[in-house]
């Protein structure tokens, strides 16, 4: 719970008063806070330095050192003062969260020196306030990096693979991480050589070579060596087909292994050579199989799954890709908006350039970038003045949109960031609060079902888990409104059970009998109180006599009003145990029985104990019927 | 080239006015409230002067500016009861706490309804218990702000509570309060009832006491 709330739980347990007059049952004894509740001042030394704090600040936290009774394992009582052999400087902020309730990060500070604090003190670092909370992370993270990093180095090469893996999961992983083995690393290598080659070869194809003899004219050495560029190709696309087809092969899945951008690269990288393989020899179709050529350039791109820049750079310009369209239709507003003014400026002309709209787009282009080709220069007068002022607004247009896009691509960069820090930060904050609530709520049940709401006997405190004050507090005010409203909280499971359970009880609960009327309500406690038994019995509480008392008084108070009596309630119980389906049975009837019969457990501590567990795990159900019984 | 002016452009003039609207924010915020003098509290109040410190520190710690408010005030009882929703007792607590009605609780008005509730006689904490109960203040309580205080209770309690809630729970508890409480049998119940019904019943009378060492 948050720090304030201790404040006021004093407050909210005072305004139960206001319940007072509507319960139905008597209030549960509040429990009694042994020790003094005037507030003192303690004093903590770390490592020298004194601090001096209310009692009450440390104790806002009872889930800390400073604010449980851990603290009293470095009690000093020579000095009468907490001795701490850490760190003076960060206790400092140690104390603040307890006084103020929000942790902040000293940005001066190690990360690890101050995680190192944080643990040693039981703080929880998700509790960084906002204003610290991005730094924390940046430099928490950076650290994490720069250790992965570390051990990766140190490790990469040794990483053992689990030796129950397919000869296909082995094959992925070889793909994926060349590092991994040599034989992987060998087929990296090989296949990097041939992409460069391939590209070499495309290249080196069109260069003029020396003319065969007997010809005059210069042949680019595709055409002469024919032969030789021919099998080179044929052995490289050979090669990339294997290793796509083995990668198809080794993919975890396969369909979206095909629809990966490299997947797409490899296939275009060799699909004109089929598709050339196919082809005829036709005049015709040999034009757009020269096209087709020019895709094997995308061989190229084959070379970012060796290189991580350039993935880099094209995850970053996907990212950009909305600037960058904006800057592209500016640029093709402006280009449209000078071409027509140009094109209608020169009309008049002889001999111009100057044909038409988009012939003039390319001398609009060329200015506006100031490349200035000179191969389309205006002639007349207005040309010349609205070429120039083409061209000084192109600087305008080429440099303004660039460094806003630079400066977007950083911030939504930087923000993308921020955000998934932020929303992760969020998603952990909401799942601790849901997890304290249910935590709340747990340790309200649990308490309840150890019974602990004797408040007598001095041995009882022993018995019950170490609860703080606080707690038991806020569990006797929890326990008033059940009293309250004659309902008690349970959780969602048993609740979800009991409605399934009741849907079916109802139609047996005609009769206006008591035992039928009472089965409505506790249809389902068969099975409830039964697993409470079994949960009971496994724990180690022990319950003192008193409390059996207490449950005499109440048996008095039942057997008065109803026609009941214990003999006869002893009686049904042996009925109840030999058919369960019989939902005439209270609840009641079965916390009373002879545990051992009933209890699968055989370990179980003697018998005067047990039936006192067993019937104080449900004192309230007694108390309901007593009520029941009496408002016929 | 234009229309990138002209989008620049736009986007500097949205910027202007937020500005100015945190400025304006920010001198509003700054509001305190300083409570009278020590003494004068614990003349008012049942406290010794330590406990009215202890309170005092833990109220200013939680509310530097010095008074709560209504919202303040629902978040932090709602997180005494995570099961269930305890605006609406919450907003009726914050009414009978408030004296002045001008939607702040200060701090002598927190002293001093504690005062009543943890140290006063059994006759002011039940005129306590009816102011709260009587939602319009007018002297008498009737089925309609009973059955809104029964009904604000039961959703503190949440959805899973055994045994489950039904419909008409909330009617019959109103009427059970009705039947013990209105004496002469008149749809309503006034102060007198109140306080005569309650001291006819034993177990309020203890309750009462139970929470004397709450502080």
């Amino acid at each position: 719970m948050a720090a304030g709330v201790a404040t006021w739980l004093p407050f909210a347990r005072a305004a139960a008063v206001g319940w007072l007059p509507l319960a139905k049952k008597t209030m549960p004894k509040p429990p009694v806070d042994k020790k003094s509740r005037n507030d003192e001042i303690l004093f903590v030394n770390v490592s020298g330095l004194r601090f001096q704090t209310w009692k009450n600040t440390l104790d806002r936290y009872p889930d800390t050192l400073l604010g449980s009774s851990e603290k009293e394992f470095f009690y000093n009582e020579d000095t009468q003062e907490y001795f701490f052999d850490r760190d003076p400087e960060m206790f400092r902020h140690i104390l603040n969260f307890y006084r103020t309730g929000k942790l902040h990060y000293p940005k001066q500070e190690c990360i690890q020196a101050f995680d190192e604090e944080l643990a040693f003190y039981g703080i929880v670092p998700d509790i960084i306030g906002d204003c610290c909370m991005e730094e924390y992370r940046d430099r928490k993270k950076e650290n994490q990096e720069r250790l992965a990093e570390d051990t990766e180095a140190e490790n990469a090469t040794d990483t053992p693979l689990p030796p129950d893996s397919t000869s296909r999961e082995r094959l992925w992983r070889a793909f994926e991480n060349p590092h991994t083995s040599t034989m992987a690393l060998v087929f990296y290598y090989v296949t990097g050589f041939f992409i460069a080659v391939s590209v070499i070869a495309n290249v080196v194809e069109t260069v003029p070579c020396r003319p065969p003899k007997g010809s005059k004219k210069d042949l680019p050495c595709g055409e002469k060596y024919t032969l030789a560029f021919f099998c080179m190709d044929t052995a490289c696309v050979l090669i990339f087909t294997f290793e796509y087809l083995m990668r198809l092969f080794a993919a975890p899945s396969r369909c979206k292994f095909m629809r990966s951008v490299m997947s797409v690269i490899d296939v275009v990288a060799i699909m004109p050579y089929y598709i050339g393989l196919v082809m005829p020899e036709n005049e015709d179709v040999s034009g757009a199989f020269v096209t087709l050529r020019v895709f094997r350039v995308f061989r190229i791109f084959k070379f970012s799954r060796h290189s991580q820049g350039l993935r880099i750079l094209g995850y970053t310009l996907k990212s950009c890709a909305s600037e960058l369209g904006f800057l592209l239709f500016s640029l093709t507003m402006a280009i449209i908006i000078f071409a027509t003014v140009m094109f209608y400026a020169e009309k008049g002309t002889k001999g111009t350039n100057f044909t038409s709209i988009p012939a003039s787009f390319w001398y609009t282009i060329v200015t506006m970038t100031t490349l200035g080709y000179g191969d389309m220069v205006p002639n007349t007068i207005a040309g010349k003045i609205f070429g120039s002022i083409c061209s000084l607004s192109g600087v305008l247009v080429i440099a303004l949109p660039v460094p806003v896009i630079v400066s977007n691509f950083s911030r939504i960069y930087h923000q993308n960031q921020r955000a998934d820090k932020m929303r992760a930060q969020q998603k952990v904050r909401l799942a601790r609060i849901r997890l304290a609530k249910k935590g709340t709520t747990n340790a309200f049940l649990q308490y309840k079902e150890e019974g602990g709401f004797q408040g007598r006997g001095s041995d009882n405190a022993l018995c019950l888990k170490n609860r703080s004050s606080f707690e038991h507090q806020h569990h006797h005010l929890l326990h008033c409104l059940e009293k309250t409203t004659n309902h008690e909280f349970t959780d969602e499971l048993t609740f979800s059970e009991m409605c399934m359970t009741e849907s079916v009880g109802y139609r047996t609960s005609r009769s206006t009998s008591i035992s039928s009327q009472q089965g409505v309500s506790t249809s389902c406690c068969p099975r409830r109180a039964k697993r409470r038994a079994i949960r009971l019995a496994n724990s180690t509480v022990s319950v003192s006599r008193g409390s059996v008392q207490e449950l005499d008084t109440l048996q008095v108070h039942k057997t008065s009003s109803g026609p009941q009596s214990r003999s006869s309630l002893n009686a049904r119980t042996e009925d109840l145990k030999l058919n369960c389906e019989d939902r005439d049975f209270t609840a009641a009837i079965i916390s009373i029985p002879t545990p051992p019969a009933n209890t699968p457990d055989e370990s179980l501590p003697p018998s005067p104990a047990i039936p006192g567990i067993l019937r104080n795990s449900r004192p309230t159900s007694f108390t309901h019927e007593t009520v029941k019984i009496s408002s016929l | 080239m234009g229309a990138v002016v002209g989008t620049l452009t736009l986007q500097t003039r949205q910027r202007r006015p937020s500005n100015d609207k945190f400025y304006d924010d920010l001198e509003l915020s700054v509001v305190c409230h300083r409570p009278e003098g020590l003494e004068q509290l614990e003349a008012q109040t049942n406290f010794s002067k330590k406990e009215l410190q202890v309170l005092y520190r833990g109220f200013k710690n939680e509310c530097p500016s010095g008074v709560v408010n209504e919202d303040m005030f629902k978040q932090i009882y709602s997180q005494f009861f995570p099961h269930g929703d305890a605006s609406t007792y919450a907003h009726y607590l914050f009414n009978s706490f408030d004296s002045s009605q001008n939607g702040s609780i200060k701090f002598e008005d927190f002293v001093a309804a504690l005062s009543i509730l943890l140290r006063g006689t059994t006759t002011e904490k039940l005129q306590w218990t009816f102011n709260l109960y009587d939602i319009n203040r007018d002297g008498y309580i009737n089925k309609e702000e009973m059955t809104d205080i029964v009904k604000a209770i039961y959703d503190m309690m949440g959805r899973f509570t055994y045994p489950a809630l039904k419909t008409d729970t909330t009617k019959q508890h109103v009427d059970a309060f009705f039947q013990k409480m209105d004496k002469n049998r008149d749809g309503v119940v006034t102060l007198d009832e109140f306080i005569l019904s309650c001291q006819e019943d034993e177990n309020i009378m203890r309750s009462l006491q139970l929470f004397e060492n709450v502080i």
